[in-house]
């Protein structure tokens, strides 16, 4: 027991006395937070559009000023022939061009059929489609006033509600996103490096050939890194309720042990990594590939796994923080107990065994 | 009477079709300061793993401190020290720290490691150096330290691979000073050197060539035995006949 609490207080020490590091373990979180939170939003805010009004009368009016006074839209150009159109795409400056035919409200009034053009630029499709849909709402919530009382025989009114994140915001999908890559690169791939660089100083070699046990060393190895990343778990979650106002929906108590599940399965991996590489360099980008980069694509968070192809499909399921993010969106933005995530929790206690008795089994206490 | 701690017979070790060490047999007595000499590739390293119970040996039998090297190695670990080649502290970790470390996985006591790291760090009078990074001394240091740190826990056989490696000969005498009193102290002295003066500080020696010992014997008697004037010029008697070539 001493020799296991005089090794984690070395761990320690390399890691204070490594303030540059150390910084950037602790700063991380809020770096992501911040840059998913405001920079990488895929919500859309006053996205700049333009317009060309053929018809120029109140109803065309109306719906231009009621995109402008949007939290959407901001109109930054008036448009005057259909050749502008395509100018102000190619500038880069709006995302959506809403084009009025001439006599839109007599046709609106008279022969039920007017139409608006809505281009927007397609490069990139998910920001399109989710501006058309945006400008569409407007337009038709016009439409509905118009109507005012006279009811339409027959009309299906669908009335939709969004469960559990009602402002649609994508805060809600990338805290527990974040959380999954943070823990991920702290606890795996700084687990992984601090042991290799041990056999790159040839340490190693003088611990092997002490009576010091292997388990001990794993432990030792494992035990600060797990502390540091309930750390950043603490920060995000500060972050993410403070600045986001993301709410901690479920028990937090419940959050904080399944985090520390999955600390534990990540620094599993990283247990494994360090039994494959022999240099810091090459356990570092080993996690990068084999752990960041799976985190990012087919983690959940990014790109939903539903739409992804079967063969992808399959491959999440080996991936730890698909089953991490799952189990934080239920406890944490659904407010869901144990009972809901339980079998997820069961599948990352099963990969973190898998994986313990696999490094353990090809940790070498011999060199040859 | 004569203690023997190290007994070798027939030691063997293959990787695949290459064998490292072939059919190595010798004693080392207690208190001895045994030269393990051989050219790079000859096989020392991986005789001198097997020893120590980093290396599973192919055939063969050998004991260390009388523990046998297939099934105690964990009685063995209790009582060697071990100093590799490319010394082996923590750079980012002061002296003291160091110390402690070392002392500490050995399971000795706070008290006694108070003790010993006040009259190891005046023994090398690196005691205005305690609270030093230990990157930021020279080599010669570096290795003095590391020796005293893999002796602190009065092991029965200390392990010296190459110790002096890319040190000035000064130094290098200071760090033989060190065996010598080590030996003194009854702690057997088993090292690998590629520098033949350093031959000569040895009580016995032995050659390695081609993963087998070509010669065993004190260095006077080698001279003689080899018509040489120098340790320098018997090892090239022996080791102008090796096969193989530095790895």
């Amino acid at each position: 027991m001493k020799q296991f609490f005089i090794f984690v207080k070395k761990e320690f020490r390399h890691i204070f006395r490594d303030r540059k590091s150390l910084l950037i373990i602790i700063l991380m979180p809020i770096v992501q937070i911040i840059l998913f939170g405001f920079a990488l939003t895929n919500e859309i805010k006053n996205s700049n559009i333009a317009v060309l009004d053929n018809a120029k009368d109140g109803s065309s009016r109306a719906i231009i000023q009621r995109l402008d006074a949007s939290r959407y839209f901001n109109v930054s150009q008036i448009l005057n022939t259909q050749a502008d159109i395509e100018t102000a795409f190619k500038s880069g400056k709006i995302r959506l061009a809403v084009v009025f035919q001439p006599g839109f409200r007599e046709s609106l009034l008279h022969t039920n059929h007017a139409q608006v053009q809505l281009i927007a630029d397609a490069s990139d499709p998910n920001t399109a489609t989710t501006v058309t849909n945006y400008a569409a709402n407007i337009i038709s919530d016009y439409q509905k006033e118009l109507n005012g009382q006279v009811q339409v025989p027959y009309a299906i009114k669908p009335e939709i509600r969004m469960l559990y994140n009602p402002q649609l915001k994508g805060a809600y999908n990338f805290v527990p996103g974040v959380m999954a890559m943070i823990l991920i690169l702290i606890a795996a791939m700084m687990t992984s490096v601090a042991i290799v660089r041990e056999k790159e100083i040839n340490t190693m070699e003088v611990l092997l050939v002490s009576p010091l046990k292997p388990l001990l060393f794993i432990l030792s190895k494992a035990i600060p890194y797990i502390f540091l990343s309930l750390v950043n778990v603490v920060t995000i979650l500060l972050v993410s309720v403070t600045l986001l106002e993301v709410p901690i929906n479920g028990s937090l108590l419940l959050l904080m042990g399944e985090s520390l599940l999955f600390i534990i399965t990540a620094v599993s991996l990283g247990l494994m990594i360090s039994t494959l590489t022999k240099t810091q360099q090459e356990a570092q980008m080993f996690s990068l590939m084999a752990l960041l980069l799976p985190t990012l694509l087919l983690g959940g968070f990014m790109f939903p796994i539903e739409s992804m192809p079967l063969p992808l499909r399959i491959i999440s399921n080996v991936v730890p923080s698909k089953w991490f993010f799952l189990i934080v969106k239920d406890v944490m933005i659904k407010g869901l107990g144990f009972s809901a995530v339980w079998k997820e929790s069961l599948i990352l206690a099963g990969m973190s065994l898998f994986l313990l008795a696999i490094s353990f089994k090809k940790f070498k206490t011999r060199l040859a | 009477m004569k203690e023997t701690v190290i007994k070798v017979e027939n030691l063997t070790k293959k990787f695949g079709d290459f064998i490292a060490t072939n059919q190595v047999s010798f004693e080392v007595e207690k208190g001895e300061i045994f030269g393990f000499l051989g050219a790079n590739g000859a096989g020392k390293t991986t005789a001198m793993r097997m020893l120590c119970g980093l290396s599973i040996p192919s055939s063969g039998s050998a004991t260390v401190a009388g523990f046998d090297v297939y099934r105690q190695t964990e009685h063995i670990k209790q009582n060697i020290g071990y100093m590799s080649q490319k010394f082996s502290l923590y750079e980012d970790l002061t002296v003291k720290e160091n110390i402690r470390f070392y002392a500490g996985i050995y399971g000795l006591s706070k008290q006694v490691i108070k003790d010993k790291m006040t009259s190891l760090l005046e023994q090398l009078q690196m005691t205005a150096e305690e609270n030093s990074l230990v990157k930021s001394l020279p080599l010669g240091w570096k290795q003095k330290l590391a020796f005293s740190v893999a002796i602190l826990h009065e092991p029965k056989i200390v392990f010296l691979d190459e110790p002096t490696g890319g040190v000035d000969p000064v130094t290098r005498r200071e760090f033989w000073n060190l065996i010598y009193e080590a030996a003194e102290k009854g702690i057997t002295v088993f090292v690998t050197t590629h520098y033949m003066d350093e031959a000569e500080y040895c009580n016995r020696v032995s050659i390695m060539v081609d993963g087998k010992i070509e010669a065993l014997d004190t260095p006077r008697n080698l001279k003689t035995t080899f018509n040489a004037g120098s340790m320098d010029e018997v090892f090239l008697q022996l080791a102008r006949g090796a096969k193989r070539t530095a790895d």
